[in-house]
């Protein structure tokens, strides 16, 4: 495994973390999901997800830079 | 209610010859139809058992009539067995996977025993796994069963079996497959319950139902079978010669020969265009449509008439342009509009009004009514009076397309939403569709011949649905990039121009007519005098289409660009610009600035569309596009051959111009070659030369157009067009008159051709200007052959870039289309797919509806300013002048 250091400093890795159950418990609420499955995903075995220690069925909380809307927001779910 | 039942597996099978005779009611013997009174002949291939298809007769099997009677199949028995065409392939691997003698599969016990273990209680063995055992038993040479050597076998295509020479007859072949045992079968992926191996030797034929092969009858009378009939009628006549030669001994040769003939005909009875055999033709010598070729390709079932969808209420012609009309009608044909029909239903409020669609003798009038109860009754003068007693609230007219009518407009390919937007009937004589030409945009259309479809919405859902989702002015800003997509050109803008150009005014007689041209019907007070004459400016008229709120100050296309502008270096501001090129309007008032491309295709439009609101746009594009037409009639406009032609002062500087040019550039070549040139960095001491020569040539080309845009009249039609926008640039106007300038194939200078040389005209390691393709002709006074072949290769490379960029970019765009048609945007911004999961959690990350955002941003920042501070004076509200009926004044526009 590459060092998590290097991962997460890259300039192209996005920003990363895990949500806790409260938070991924108002996110489904918000989005009226009934499981986890209707989220995006991303697999156990992604070098980010293994850097930042997520667990399977963990939901992370992605923030990213973007040409339309400054910062964009994103979840995904581990599987 | 029926009983709800529920597809749990398909099983895909061979039909075997119980099955044929269990599903057959008759054995069809007779190789005939009808007799002479054209009466079905008995045990024929039109026999009352397979089915009715003359009115009049009974089924004798279900005792249907032609409306009722679904058709039975029958069969034929055939003499001797014939391999099905379709099936081949699968008998050759069998015959070669399986023992001559025994029929077991030819592998040893144990392997079979370990295949074996991968079928359990309803299992089948994979494809992949049946393909490994296949390959596996072919390579055996001896049976492990029985010890039998294996013989080779051979398929000649395309249907006969060899064994080391010896042929194998269908009869035989038959027999072997007979002997693979149940278990063995189950190994090579097949289901002995459905498709034992030999029920692909045929036995027993079966005669499709009449229904399925109807015979047509000619206006001569004459009776026509189709071409399955045809088919089948070969095979029994074949049949029964094979069995009459049997059962008198003849020789082994002839009745080899009959049997090869019968499995002709059973072949291509099921596909007639198997390689290697000759089709079986018409007498007219066209070649039959058998069964596979009913079902195959573009024509076939599947994609014809599964596939492939028409619908009724629909129309179809050539469209041309009109743009006398209002940009959400369309013109209908007459003749079309006498066709199309609009249901109506009668209520106690309309009935009076719809008992004259039905009293009528011509358009618009009623052609059916639909009673309560369902029934369809033709209006005709003979039942009129009938119906006109019994209309009563609850029935359906169905009228003629009129006026005002919602319809559909639709121009393929439909690329996006806009390909298919929603007008209002217009019904014009003649015989082509009418649209507006600000509407061809959007459809992609121009009027070379192109057609385009209609369809007439029948329900009253459907209409609000199109008319407040899909009608023409409320798409006016593209979906795609927020910019308005339904917009003037050409004659419009160059309309435009001329009409409101600095001081352009107008007499009376011409101001009435302009401003009558869109349906304005007040005239406003003239704000000009000319030798003592009222005359009204074009900035006058054009202002009565806009909005009478309006405000807006933005450049014109004209404008040089604060840089460049002296005027605003001295003044610091563009209020009062000399060339008329800062547009403000004030409640409505165009008070400066000339109305060219920029606000016809863009910020007019745009905020007129956003402020207004849709209705007010569509006014807007109506009533100036007319007005920009009748003006520009009216000053008249040609661009004609002596536009083209420069002054004498202006070819001599141009001729000096590319003189110094090329020049410069042989002395470029000299250095080049003297191997003076200094190196680029990057690049080889050849590219840099190119790049430089490039650069010279090109500029060359510039300062020359720049020379002729300076001595052409500022009238020059093609100038104007160029500067307002409507259409060409300066660059084709350096071309007609000055020079063509470089041609380039690949970004380069013409360099292909041979080794040494472009043409053979030119010495060996010629790179001058004149060599690599440097036309210094203009258009105008033509160009030289060698000119005209480079600009040849220059053109034909624009061709062929432009026909695979679109073959290309259009499937590239099908295919993510396809990919991304059911993911929708929700209530809550997110992007969901058909099962909810979430794509996008804002669309496009901003959550923006590029439709409702102000060019590339969401919000119009200058607007919201502008709209804080409260800049906009008010101005007092002018009066207006009513027209009065009078004759033409007889002056002339300034």
């Amino acid at each position: 495994m590459l060092d998590p250091e290097i991962i997460l400093n890259h300039e192209y890795v996005p920003k990363h973390e895990i949500l806790s159950e409260k938070e991924a418990e108002k996110l489904l609420k918000k989005y009226k999901l009934n499981s986890k499955n209707k989220l995006p995903k991303i697999l156990l075995s992604d070098p980010v997800v293994k850097a930042i220690g997520a667990k399977k069925g963990d939901i992370l909380r992605i923030t990213r830079k973007s040409y339309t809307a400054g910062t964009a927001v994103y979840y995904r779910v581990v599987v | 209610m029926g009983v709800e039942k529920r597809i749990w597996a398909i099983d895909f099978g061979l039909l075997s010859p119980e099955m044929v005779r269990k599903l057959s009611q008759i054995r069809v013997v007779t190789p005939d139809t009808y007799d002479e009174d054209g009466y079905p002949i008995e045990g024929g291939l039109m026999d009352l058992h397979l089915g009715v298809i003359d009115p009049g007769l009974r089924c004798k099997t279900c005792g249907g009539t032609v409306a009722t009677c679904p058709g039975h199949f029958g069969h034929i028995e055939l003499v001797r067995p014939v391999i099905h065409i379709a099936y081949v392939k699968m008998i050759y691997t069998l015959l070669k996977a399986t023992c001559s003698k025994c029929g077991r599969l030819l592998l040893s016990k144990e392997d079979i025993e370990k295949y074996k273990q991968l079928i359990t209680g309803e299992k089948e063995i994979d494809e992949d796994t049946a393909i490994e055992i296949l390959e596996k038993a072919k390579k055996v040479g001896t049976c492990p069963h029985c010890g039998i050597k294996q013989k080779d076998i051979k398929l000649v295509k395309p249907m006969s079996f060899y064994e080391d020479d010896q042929r194998l007859f269908p009869t035989e072949i038959r027999r072997r497959l007979e002997l693979i045992p149940d278990d063995d079968l189950k190994l090579l992926g097949l289901d002995p319950d459905v498709a034992r191996p030999e029920w692909a030797i045929l036995t027993v034929l079966p005669v499709p139902p009449a229904q399925t092969r109807p015979s047509i009858t000619l206006e001569t009378g004459e009776r026509s079978e189709d071409d399955l009939t045809h088919k089948l009628v070969d095979i029994l006549r074949t049949n029964q010669r094979l069995r009459d030669n049997i059962s008198a001994g003849a020789p082994q040769l002839i009745i080899e020969d009959l049997w090869d003939l019968l499995q002709y005909h059973v072949t291509t009875y099921f596909n007639n265009e198997i390689s290697g055999i000759p089709p079986a033709r018409h007498r007219s010598g066209r070649p039959l449509k058998t069964l596979a070729q009913r079902l195959k390709g573009k024509e076939g079932r599947f994609r014809y008439n599964l596939s492939g969808k028409r619908v009724n209420f629909s129309a179809r012609t050539v469209i041309s342009p009109d743009p006398y009309i209002n940009i959400n009608e369309v013109g209908v044909p007459r003749d079309i509009a006498k066709i199309l029909t609009i249901p109506e239903y009668v209520t106690e409020w309309n009935i009076e009004k719809i008992k004259e669609f039905i009293k009528a003798n011509d358009y618009p009038k009623a052609l059916y009514v639909i009673r309560p109860d369902g029934r369809r009754k033709i209006v005709t003068d003979a039942s009129k009076d009938t119906i006109l007693e019994e209309l009563a609230p609850g029935y359906i007219v169905e009228r003629q397309l009129m006026d005002g009518d919602i319809v559909l407009f639709n121009r393929q390919p439909s690329l996006h939403r806009i390909s298919m937007m929603c007008h209002v009937v217009k019904v014009l004589p003649g015989k082509t569709f009418r649209l507006h030409p600000v509407v061809c945009k959007p459809y992609n259309a121009d009027f070379d011949g192109d057609e385009m479809n209609l369809h007439v919405p029948q329900t009253e859902e459907a209409r609000a649905e199109a008319l407040h989702l899909m009608l023409v002015q409320k798409q006016m800003i593209s979906p795609r990039y927020g910019a308005p997509i339904i917009i003037g050109d050409q004659d419009f803008v160059t309309g435009a121009y001329l009409m409101t150009y600095e001081n352009t005014s107008f007499p009376k007689y011409l101001a009435t007519k302009i401003l009558a041209r869109a349906g304005i019907t007040k005239l406003p007070k003239p704000d000009k005098k000319i030798n003592g004459k009222p005359m009204w400016s074009g900035k006058l008229l054009f202002s009565q289409s806009l909005p009478k709120k309006l405000n807006l100050d933005y450049p014109a296309r004209i404008c040089v660009g604060k840089n460049k502008c002296e005027y605003f270096k001295k003044k610091g501001k563009c209020e009062g610009c000399p060339l008329d090129a800062w547009v403000k309007i004030r409640n409505g008032k165009l008070l400066s600035g000339v109305i060219d491309k920029v606000s016809f295709q863009g910020i007019l439009v745009d905020t007129i569309f956003r402020k207004f609101g849709s209705s007010a746009a569509a006014d807007f594009m109506n009533k100036s596009t007319k007005m920009a037409l009748e003006a520009l009639m009216h000053i008249g406009f040609t661009a004609a051959f002596d536009d083209t032609t420069p002054s004498i002062e202006a070819k001599r500087k141009v001729g000096e111009i590319l003189s110094r040019a090329e020049k410069e550039v042989n002395k470029l070549i000299a250095k080049y070659k003297a191997g003076e040139l200094e190196r680029m960095p990057g690049k080889t001491v050849e590219e840099t030369l190119e790049d430089m020569i490039m650069v010279i040539l090109g500029k060359a080309r510039d300062d020359a157009g720049n020379v002729i845009a300076e001595h052409l009249d500022k009238n020059n039609a093609y100038l104007i067009m160029a500067r307002a926008g409507s259409r060409g640039s300066l660059l084709n106007v350096t071309q007609m008159s000055a020079t063509v300038g470089q041609q380039a194939v690949r970004g380069k200078r013409i360099l292909r051709g041979y080794r040494t040389k472009t043409l053979p005209h030119f010495k060996p390691g010629d790179i001058g200007p004149r060599a690599r393709g440097f036309v210094r002709s203009s258009f105008r006074d033509g160009l030289d052959p060698i000119e005209y072949f480079f600009h040849a290769m220059g053109g034909r490379e624009g061709l062929v870039d432009k026909g695979i960029r679109t073959s290309k970019s259009g499937y590239m765009q099908r295919r993510l289309i396809n990919a991304l048609q059911d993911f929708v945007v929700r209530n809550d911004k997110t992007v969901r797919d058909a099962t909810d999961t979430i794509v996008q959690f804002a669309f496009g990350e901003d959550g923006a509806d590029p439709m409702k955002c102000y060019g590339e941003y969401p919000v119009n920042i200058k607007e919201t300013i502008l709209l804080e501070q409260k800049e906009y004076e008010e101005l007092p509200e002018e009066g207006e002048e009513e027209v009065v009926e009078e004759g033409g004044e007889g002056g002339r526009y300034e």
